[in-house]
């Protein structure tokens, strides 16, 4: 299959290419191991051992990868080096975060040298006239909110993975989350960015001024999937807490009543914080898991939340409430105290652990559907995988149109992964032809690479590969992702012969 | 082959592209409200008119997809039909305009910051394909992000011919206050969300929006800080922006901006003076270059401008 063709590849290409995949014989030091060792530390490059084989995936199905030497600098300086080196050799660099990527955008491609941000974790300032806190690459997000927490803030976007990911890792994803309905992804909250380009430059884009000069070169960045260069240090916006929250909770006889609502929440003119929806297959591994109090009779639940001043909250959650009513709510409660609230939270964070109680393998995709066509493309959803005969669970960000169908299964079953594939694939055509889009926001990775013809002209997409020169004329970063093979501009030859479908 | 979603078959859109054409000095005028951002027009360019009207509007789903031509006046007064608004700069002009020098609007801090409501963007390219950027939804990482790269780039990458913008409903109430005792850098921590904060040395604006009930106490904490009233609209503002750090406001060289409006929180000023020139660092001003170059390798797109002064 596949994923076997893609790694034997690899294999080939990297004995091809003299270089050094393989674990060098013992007391023969490789000379890029060598320069890489100097310019950091022996204890800070790593050629083998457990940690080099968790490099070969991120969280997503994708287990193709190789990886080179393992990096963790401390500093731009330190980055720098690690580029120039690798240039010099001819390797690729991968950045990599803490691997939650669900898209496999951080899977290594050709042996190249990881540059990983664990070792730069540090917040460096938090500045609360100018609304902005600059961290390293690698703080976890959820970490940087707490941290924010004694100064009245937080960050606003809130990935389900918020407790492992980092906001290297946002910015390279775009990332959004359930907050993001009202407050926008990362990218809203992004000012400034100093980066490390391939061939070693460091480079500060955008700005903490009103209009920073130049090109946009910061919002070009933010998104890029690890393939423009390594971020070193970013400059967040920090929001205020809201003095105020109200959290409910819907149950709706089907999927579509709760979508309906949605749609017409948002159509009377309410931005809520958040609008999520699970259905009665999640909301039932979710209880089963957490007991966070979901009603498992409903056929769907919507969680809305609303946050501010807590008189305009108010009003506002009386008429989500009323909406609902006249949409087919049978019931809508709302949660008295925080320890509810957070436990409401909890389950809908945790949603994606809950299915390892129903089945070992899971594949979550990731889509966008114009909201008022939420009802029937899930609907199609699950019609398509009843087809293939696989398990689909439905939890999103209904707000934003944002579907997550996640198709639950066990990978030993012979047959069930093509079908998983086949249903998959069935999905994203689903979700485009309803004038949506590929991902809303896991990116593309090499997951979706060959659907972006479906989204993209040839000139649309030669276009993208332009942006990409310009911060790196070789393509060396994060080599063989986002773009197909063909408009991958320069992209190392050594990829070339990746077969386009890595995901069999 | 299916049909790729964002194949382009508006025939206004097709004629601009038409007319761009393949050589020659080439640049788009619309209202000419900022004509000379980024520095005069080579002499002898030809200029074109982008195309008008709105192409889809979809109020439940918060996009309004429109010809850039479109006045922001025009387009607002369409949003307004349904109760929505965006963070367009109402300062006269095109979208086109606005969106090609990156201009907030007066009321970022409530509105948003432009480059972040610009969902989906199509250009004539300089060799006169269009081409189109991000997607019709307001969630979107598919790709990279030519939307974000053409805010602000003042037509030098491409002629900009449609946006889709995100909108947003316009609040239940609106009100501007006006104090001359308030600390104007005290209004960030008395309120949680003021759409507006502006100070022209001596007297401070502040714009509430929300709920009536909310504006009322908002308005409520205010008071602790100054005795505010409410006026008809904010100041005048002067032609040219500046762009400073919020905290830079505090120290503001007067003499240099001569009469002036700051936005607080947010670091733009509108002077009297023009900002002196800023330099690009040289590992921006060389990423940059080679943007320009991929995308207009003859320098054909409006010539004699530059953005920051790249090339």
């Amino acid at each position: 299959m596949a994923l076997k063709k893609l790694t034997d590849a690899i294999a080939k290409i990297t004995s091809v290419k003299g270089g050094s995949a393989e674990t060098p014989a013992p007391n023969v030091v490789d000379p890029l191991h060598r320069e890489l060792r100097e310019a950091l530390s022996a204890d800070r490059v790593q050629v083998e051992g457990a940690h080099m084989s968790l490099m070969k995936r991120d969280a997503s199905v994708f287990d193709g990868g190789v990886a080179g030497p393992l990096c963790y600098p401390e500093s731009a300086a330190e980055v720098s080096a690690i580029m120039k080196i690798a240039d010099k050799y001819g390797r690729a660099v991968v950045p990599r975060g803490a691997g939650t990527g669900l898209a496999g955008g951080a899977i290594p491609l050709g042996a190249p040298v990881v540059i990983s941000a664990m070792k730069m974790t540090s917040i460096l300032e938090v500045d609360v006239e100018n609304r902005i806190a600059w961290v390293e690459p690698g703080v976890i997000n959820l970490d940087l909110t707490r941290h924010l927490g004694q100064f009245g803030f937080h960050f606003a976007p809130d990935p389900s993975s918020q407790q492992v990911c980092t906001i290297g890792g946002n910015v390279a994803n775009n990332s959004g989350g359930p907050h993001c309905l009202a407050y926008g992804v990362t990218n809203a909250h992004v000012v400034a960015l100093e980066v490390v380009l391939p061939s070693g430059e460091v480079a500060v884009l955008g700005g903490i001024d009103a209009e920073p000069l130049g090109y946009d070169l910061r919002g070009a960045f933010v998104g890029s999937e690890g393939t423009l260069g390594f971020t070193t240090k970013v400059a967040v916006t920090i929001t205020p807490n809201a003095p105020d929250v109200r959290t409910l909770l819907l149950s709706f006889e089907t999927v579509r009543d709760a979508a309906t609502t949605v749609s017409a929440i948002i159509a009377a003119g309410i931005v809520p914080a958040a609008l999520e929806v699970m259905d009665q297959r999640i909301t039932e591994a979710v209880e089963a898991y957490v007991g966070a109090g979901y009603p498992t009779d409903a056929g769907a639940v919507l969680l809305a939340e609303v946050d501010g001043l807590p008189d305009g909250i108010a009003i506002d959650a009386e008429r989500i409430a009323e909406i609902g009513r006249a949409n087919g709510a049978t019931d809508v409660r709302q949660a008295e105290t925080e320890q509810e609230r957070a436990l409401l939270w909890k389950g809908r964070k945790t949603a994606f652990g809950a299915i390892a109680q129903i089945a070992p393998d899971y594949y979550l995709h990731d889509t966008v559907v114009p909201r008022s066509k939420l009802a029937d493309v899930l609907e199609e959803v699950y019609a398509i995988a009843d087809r293939h005969d696989v398990l689909v669970m439905n939890v999103f960000h209904a707000g934003d149109g944002n579907l997550h169908p996640l198709l639950v299964f066990d990978a030993r079953e012979p047959g069930k992964l093509d079908a998983v594939h086949a249903a998959g694939a069935e999905i994203v055509e689903a979700s485009v032809a309803a004038g949506g889009v590929l991902s809303g926001e896991h990116g593309v990775g090499v997951e979706k690479q060959a659907y972006m013809h479906r989204m993209f002209t040839d000139d649309d997409m030669d276009h993208q590969a332009r942006l990409r020169r310009a911060f790196d004329p070789d393509c060396r970063a994060n080599p063989g992702k986002v773009l197909p093979m063909g408009h991958s501009c320069a992209d190392i030859q050594s990829l070339r012969s990746v077969p386009e479908k890595v995901w069999g | 082959m299916e049909t790729p979603l964002l194949t382009v078959d508006d025939p206004k859109l097709l004629a601009f592209a038409e007319a761009v054409g393949a050589e020659g000095q080439v640049s788009v005028s619309g209202n000419r409200t900022r004509w000379l951002a980024g520095g005069a027009l080579a002499e002898h360019t030809r200029i074109l008119q982008a195309p008008t009207g709105m192409v889809a509007y979809s109020p439940e789903e918060m996009t309004a997809q429109v010809r850039v031509g479109t006045t922001v006046d025009e387009f607002h007064a369409q949003l307004a039909e349904k109760g929505q608004r965006s963070a367009l700069p109402e300062r006269g002009g095109t979208i086109g305009g606005a969106i090609s020098v990156g201009e907030n609007a007066v009321s970022s801090l409530g509105r948003g910051r432009l480059r972040t409501a610009v969902l989906q963007i199509r250009y004539v390219s300089a060799d006169g394909r269009v081409v189109s950027g991000g997607g019709p939804t307001v969630k979107n990482v598919t790709g990279f992000d030519l939307p974000r790269l053409m805010v602000g780039s003042l037509g030098t990458l491409g002629l900009l011919a449609e946006a889709t913008i995100r909108t947003n409903p316009i609040p239940a109430v609106s009100q501007w206050l006006r104090s001359d005792d308030a600390d104007p850098f005290a209004v960030p921590a008395a309120v949680l969300k003021p759409s507006a904060i502006l100070w022209d040395g001596s007297s401070t604006w502040v714009e509430l929006e929300g709920h009536g009930v909310d504006v009322a106490a908002e308005r409520r904490r205010l008071g602790s800080i100054g005795v505010f009233e409410e006026v008809d609209r904010p100041p005048a503002l002067y032609a040219n922006r500046w762009s400073l750090q919020p905290s830079e406001l505090r120290t503001i060289d007067s003499l240099a901006t001569g009469a002036f409006v700051a936005s607080i929180g947010m670091g733009t000023v509108w002077a009297e003076n023009p900002q002196p020139a800023r330099l690009l660092s040289p590992e921006v001003a060389l990423i940059s270059r080679r943007m320009k170059h991929e995308f207009d390798p003859t320098g054909r797109l409006n010539p004699g401008r530059t953005v920051g002064g790249a090339e």
